[in-house]
């Protein structure tokens, strides 16, 4: 277990020097970086100047799913694309192969291997608008709340991590999965909204087959306090089975691993 | 850690592909894409060897031989079709942690270092992720640096170093680990001849100096003869020959190759005596002289011709198996 932390350590502080060894690329980064965050809150902007109802919330309430929304792309930004985007180059130049031959976990190099600061602002921004929104829409947040809300988000994380490396790890068949990450990021961003503003077969899917709706929708709620508390047993069990399924896949995956051609 | 004896056990090792059959232009492209015609392609066919533990073996073969296939299998890196492998007294395929840690695999053409840090970035990760101590890996990375003659290149980063550089970086970083069965996938490829002195001389030197078994392929026929007192010729996933290299170059090769530079006009079939031409141009001469006559013959030919330079080796590996294979000597 110490091997792994002191692996992240490492993992992270060479991401850390990469960046920085190119300065002007650094200092582009640092531009994106702000733009990236201008762009979020353009994007709500046009949601404050929209103060109706939206699918039954009450606009403060559905900034609440805005604010986990921007919180979630910000962790996508951060971790999730600059690790699992690059899973297609492992395996187009070959270099899976070092991968697979260290004694460490080979899902847990793929997964947390670098990471980009850029969706760092985001994820600041997404929490405090999840905070004030959630806070003016008059919930009422004890301790307790917080926490059960804040393992909520981690479940709807690690969703959102399993489904998108199940789709990375077909890259293993295919070698070019670039367009299944694309939609799948579509698709994704429809947890901008709440899940009651979609038709009810999209519903459907976005709560059973793409669980969007745990992702976001689910933790808001259970903050405003409009679902039970209990709703944390269904997103652990939807975290558990998609996790689990994302480690099968990837294991079934690697004993078809051919390996690129020296 | 002991070792049973043999390190590398290998019997009727086969592994089929199946590939993709595309005709070439539009047309071709299209159908590919409806209907995907597949083959299965045998790159390695039953194949059976064992290795003992401290042996250096040469594994030779042309390109698509099967060479890296095989190395793969015995790595784990892929799985076998049918047939039993054991590396160290492990399977491979279920890839343990224990076993990861006894085996390295270098890759001539491929690279595990951070190409935009320096090296000794790229040793503290591997040190990390093997779980050496920061003590130790300074220990280590200095008695392999001692040996591989690096020092300062280790701190300036990758992309600045140069191709022999960057293959002595690789493979500190690969033998970080101490591992004791080496695979080497062309370690010397690109490198110019000093280079590839140098990693061979290492290669020797960690053998010696640690009992690794070490399994390695090349075109450069210097590594072998240098390296490996015996040999597997794999040709089409088969294994051909199993044994002594002094035995295979003089069963494949009865000659000696002779290039004399001239300094004197002198028509090619003055040449035919003394051995078998294969070229003549701008007064430089190759002859394939066989190995018995060779002292005699080129005794003959200084004393007959004004000779600036000569020049005796062996014919390059390719061109050796090429002659055997167009002979037919593969069963």
């Amino acid at each position: 277990m110490r091997r792994y932390f002191d692996s992240l350590k490492i993992f992270w502080g060479t991401a850390l020097a990469i960046q920085l060894e190119y300065q002007f690329n650094a200092l582009v980064e640092l531009i994106a970086m702000f733009g990236s965050l201008a762009g979020s809150i353009f994007v709500l902007s046009l949601f404050f100047s929209n103060g109706n109802q939206l699918g039954g919330w009450s606009w403060e309430a559905a900034l609440t799913v805005q604010g986990i929304y921007t919180l979630f792309d910000g962790i996508t930004n951060t971790f999730l694309r600059p690790n699992l985007g690059a899973i297609v180059n492992y395996v187009r130049e070959g270099t899976l192969d070092y991968v697979l031959l260290k004694p460490v976990d080979s899902q847990f190099w793929l997964s947390v291997r670098t990471f980009s600061p850029t969706g760092l602002p985001e994820i600041f921004l997404g929490f405090f608008l999840m905070t004030w929104a959630s806070f003016s829409a008059g919930a009422n947040i004890t301790v307790g709340l917080f926490f059960i809300v804040a393992f909520m988000l981690i479940c709807g994380l690690i969703i959102l991590y399993s489904i998108w490396f199940l789709i990375a790890s077909t890259t293993i068949w295919f070698v070019k999965t670039w367009n299944a990450t694309e939609v799948l990021r579509a698709l994704l961003a429809s947890g901008r909204f709440p899940v009651s503003v979609y038709p009810s077969s999209l519903r459907f899917i976005f709560t059973f087959i793409l669980p969007v709706a745990f992702l976001t929708t689910v933790p808001a709620e259970v903050l405003l306090g409009n679902s039970p508390t209990s709703m944390i047993s269904s997103s652990l069990l939807v975290a558990i089975i998609f996790f689990v399924l994302s480690r099968l896949f990837w294991l079934f995956a690697l004993r078809h691993y051919t390996s690129a051609s020296s | 850690m002991i070792f049973p004896d043999t390190v590398i056990d290998v019997d009727r090792l086969t592994k089929t592909y199946r590939v993709a059959d595309k005709d070439p232009g539009l047309v071709g492209t299209f159908k590919h894409f409806l209907a995907r015609k597949t083959c299965d392609i045998c790159a390695v066919k039953e194949v059976s060897f064992s290795i003992k533990a401290g042996e250096m073996v040469g594994f030779l073969g042309a390109n698509g031989a099967g060479k890296t296939t095989t190395l793969k299998m015995l790595c784990g890196l892929i799985c076998p079709t049918s047939g039993y492998v054991k590396v160290a007294g492990f399977s491979p395929k279920s890839r343990q942690s224990e076993f990861l840690r006894q085996i390295t695999l270098v890759m001539g053409q491929k690279q595990q270092l951070i190409w935009d840090l320096p090296p000794l970035d790229s040793l503290k990760l591997n040190a990390a992720v093997y779980g050496i101590g920061p003590r130790e890996s300074r220990y280590r990375i200095n008695e392999l640096a001692d040996m591989l003659e690096i020092g300062e290149e280790l701190t300036r980063p990758v992309r600045k170093l140069s191709l022999g550089q960057r293959m002595k970086a690789e493979l500190l970083a690969s033998l970080l680990h101490r591992p004791s069965v080496l695979f080497l996938d062309e370690p010397t490829l690109g490198l110019d001849v000093n280079a590839q002195a140098k990693v061979r001389a290492f290669l020797s030197e960690y053998n010696r100096r640690t009992g690794a078994t070490v399994l390695l392929t090349s075109h450069y026929m210097a590594d072998i003869t240098v390296l490996c007192p015996r040999v597997l010729l794999i040709d089409q996933g088969k294994i051909f020959h199993d044994g002594q290299l002094d035995a295979l170059v003089e069963s494949l090769s009865p000659n000696r190759q002779v290039r004399l530079e001239l300094n004197q006009d002198v028509s090619p079939e003055a040449f035919e005596a003394y051995g078998e031409l294969k070229d003549c141009e701008n007064r430089v001469v190759r002859l394939l002289i066989p190995r018995h006559q060779l002292t005699e013959a080129v005794t003959k030919l200084l004393a007959n011709f004004d000779v600036i330079d000569l020049e005796v080796n062996d014919q390059p590996i390719d061109e050796l198996i090429g002659t055997i294979f167009r002979a037919g000597k593969v069963k």
